[in-house]
């Protein structure tokens, strides 16, 4: 039995997935990044393969992914987030053809082939307004954990509008709301409605179709997925395993590398 | 052809550009040395066949400006201009040489000449507003030349017709006045002879920047479009109407036919064709080609090589036995050529990647322009929707490095060829 592992080094956190010759994911591990991204690589890495009970022999082909690919220094070779998430959600959402991944600093939209091949593609810029760091600036404003964040924002009746999109500024104004008296539940809905229409008009740029898969780690929060369902105006794509797509994808990358390694020549050229 | 004709031969448009940049800014600081006023004109509509008879120097501040961004000095100049007061957020273009004219006309190339007066069209928006800085500055004339029916996709009045005519009865009459407005600045009488011999160079310059362009569909293309094709821009622009012009695209041309002839191409390992849409990320000219260069993408055409050019890529020939009438012809028709391919850049497009069997198009809006950035997002839709052609979108900037996001550029680049590599893959799956 042969095994592929990818490995996506994200801002936030650090997710490795192995899979068997049966593209089925027989290991997984999700730790937080911190400081030091090559430590991080290999922890979650290392993770993985004791979920999965293989041996790291076994293992014959791995990929690293994400902002900190390149510190994936026990991987065979790269791949961007952008075409590993799009092959992700395809591998689990086979009728995918809109691609939302949120995480720490960047937001994706990305438009997909039948074959999860990227077709278009469109990011936050220079800017991590829009994405989970937003979510985690009003968390802190408002001394609440992320992991509660989206069940008390939909507890709202009068949500607030919030007005920026930048995450320096979310702060500022989400206390400003607070100091004029407003419920917590109602500033909360108001950036959750905000990080919704930011995305969406990423998504409009590359065009929104059914099905929409929503990836990666802001997938975890109720409020966002009710706010963005809201938005388009149909139920988004979600799996447990919605967090960990960048890096299967990863994998699934790695196991074409060990398919084309016994394929024809002329298929390997190409590639 | 002996080897030592190769080696003559190949390159030589950049050695000889490189030369001319040098002549040029030469020229430039002895007018700025015996204080000669200069004519600061702009890409898109020079009149440099008029603005030559009277041998003004030609200070192109478009071109002044982005050298300093090539040579990575861009941000004191940007930066001198921000502390005087103008905004973040306008042309980078001319904060840079707001910049150079706060710093006494001192660029890194050389000293620049203080303007006599400046010649502008219509061409672009922000035009108007630069010259009127200058003017303010230097208390000099300033000449909107306007030219009609630009930005109509195609739909302009075409030569022949009734209303083109009238149309070029209107550029006419303004080239007029510009003929005796440089009588007034320069002190010299008008030389219609000598119009014919610029025009007849800027002849030689057009036939040969039409057919440098046409020589790139060759595989391997034989410059890129996006580097080497920039030198070639800078010639085009600043010797203008001019003998040492005429010679480069001559040149310039037996070059890229030896080229094409020999299927000798460029340093890049042509995996991928592209073209590329907007204004080159000056900050980081060289890094931004090698991000495409690593995975073989080959930048084999552009449409800056059209719009920056003033249009001299339709190739116009002028009539000199008629010069102004013919000038007036050629102005109308290669500026509203220019403004298309800005602006209704789709057009063009759908036939280049068909002509030049292009793999991939890259758009590239900049922050501190939006005239030519605005519409890209549009004009990429429907390109793609009529070509099935990939494409990428990365945001920079011209001239400011605060806004070059190199590691995401690096990402979105990858990404894009990881799809490229994708379709080929399944495409020999298939086959």
């Amino acid at each position: 039995m042969a095994y592929a592992a990818g490995v996506d080094v994200g801002s936030t956190q650090t997710k490795a997935i192995i899979i068997n010759e049966a593209s089925e994911i027989v290991g997984r591990s999700l730790i937080d990044t911190g400081a030091n991204v090559v430590a991080a690589a290999e922890n979650a890495y290392n993770e993985a393969l004791k979920n999965s009970n293989i041996q790291e022999e076994e293992v014959e082909y791995v990929i690293g992914t994400g902002y900190g690919r390149y510190r994936v220094t026990f991987g065979n070779t790269q791949v961007t987030e952008i075409s590993c998430h799009a092959r992700g959600a395809s591998h689990m959402f086979p009728n995918t053809k809109t691609v939302l991944d949120m995480g720490g600093q960047d937001t994706k939209a990305i438009r997909v082939n039948p074959r999860g091949e990227v077709l278009d593609f469109c990011m936050n810029d220079k800017c991590a307004a829009g994405t989970g760091r937003f979510l985690g600036a009003a968390a802190a404003a408002l001394d609440i954990p992320l992991s509660e964040l989206g069940n008390v924002a939909m507890q709202s009746e009068r949500p607030v509008k919030i007005s920026t999109t930048c995450t320096v500024f979310a702060e500022s104004e989400v206390l400003s709301w607070l100091g004029k008296g407003k419920k917590i539940e109602d500033i909360l809905w108001g950036v959750h409605l905000s990080i919704a229409s930011r995305s969406v008009g990423l998504l409009r740029r590359v065009g929104i179709e059914e099905e929409l898969t929503f990836t990666g780690g802001v997938t975890k929060n109720p409020g966002v997925i009710k706010a963005l369902e809201q938005a388009i105006g149909f139920k988004l794509n979600i799996s447990p395993d919605s967090h960990y797509i960048g890096a299967l994808g990863a994998a699934l990358f790695a196991f074409d590398h060990i398919v084309a390694s016994r394929a024809p020549s002329s298929i390997k050229e190409a590639a | 052809m002996p080897e030592d004709k190769k080696v003559d031969i190949v390159g030589r448009g950049n050695v000889e550009g490189a030369n001319l940049f040098r002549d040029w800014f030469a020229e430039l600081g002895e007018a700025a040395k015996n204080d000669q006023g200069a004519a600061y004109v702009f890409v898109m509509g020079s009149m440099a066949e008029i603005l030559k008879v009277f041998d003004f120097p030609l200070v192109l501040p478009e071109i002044t400006s982005l050298q300093t961004a090539v040579r990575r000095v861009a941000d004191e100049y940007l930066t001198v201009a921000e502390d005087y007061g103008y905004s973040p957020d306008i042309c980078g273009y001319v904060k840079a040489d707001i910049g150079i004219h706060l710093r006494n006309r001192e660029h890194p190339m050389g000293k620049i000449p203080k303007p006599a007066l400046t010649v502008l069209t219509n061409a672009c928006n922000t035009y108007v507003k630069w010259a009127e800085i200058w003017e303010r500055m230097y208390n000099i004339p300033v000449f909107v030349l306007d030219v009609p029916a630009t930005r109509q996709a195609g739909k302009q009045f075409q030569l022949g017709s009734a209303d083109f005519t009238r149309d070029c009865k209107y550029v006419e009459a303004q080239i007029r006045e510009l003929i005796a407005l440089c009588e007034k600045v320069s002190g010299k009488k008008f030389d219609i002879d000598r119009l014919r011999e610029t025009m007849a160079y800027a002849n030689d310059m057009n036939i040969g920047w039409k057919r440098v362009l046409e020589l790139n569909k060759s595989r391997p293309s034989l410059f890129n479009a996006l580097t080497d094709g920039t030198v070639y821009l800078g010639v085009s622009n600043n010797f203008r109407g001019t003998k040492e012009g005429s010679q480069y695209f001559k040149n310039l041309v037996e070059e890229m036919e030896y080229k094409a002839a020999h299927g000798i191409g460029t340093q890049t390992d042509e995996k991928y064709r592209l073209a590329f849409v907007g204004v080159p990320c000056y900050p980081i000219f060289r890094r931004f080609n090698e991000m495409f260069a690593e995975w073989g993408g080959a930048f084999v055409h552009s449409t800056y090589l059209h719009f920056a050019s003033g249009g001299a890529n339709m190739g116009f020939e002028y009539d000199v036995s008629r010069p102004i009438e013919s000038l007036a012809e050629g102005t109308l028709i290669s500026v509203r050529e220019a403004m298309d391919n800005m602006f209704h850049q789709d057009r063009v497009l759908i036939e280049m990647v068909k002509d030049y069997e292009l793999d991939g198009v890259i758009y590239h809006p900049i922050k501190s322009c939006r005239t030519v950035s605005t519409g890209l997002a549009d004009g990429r839709r429907a390109m793609m929707a009529a070509t099935d052609t990939p494409s990428l979108f990365i945001e920079s900037d011209m001239m400011d490095k605060r806004v070059v996001s190199e590691a995401q550029m690096k990402n979105r680049a990858d990404a894009f060829f990881e799809g490229l590599a994708s379709r080929r893959l399944t495409a020999a799956k298939t086959a």
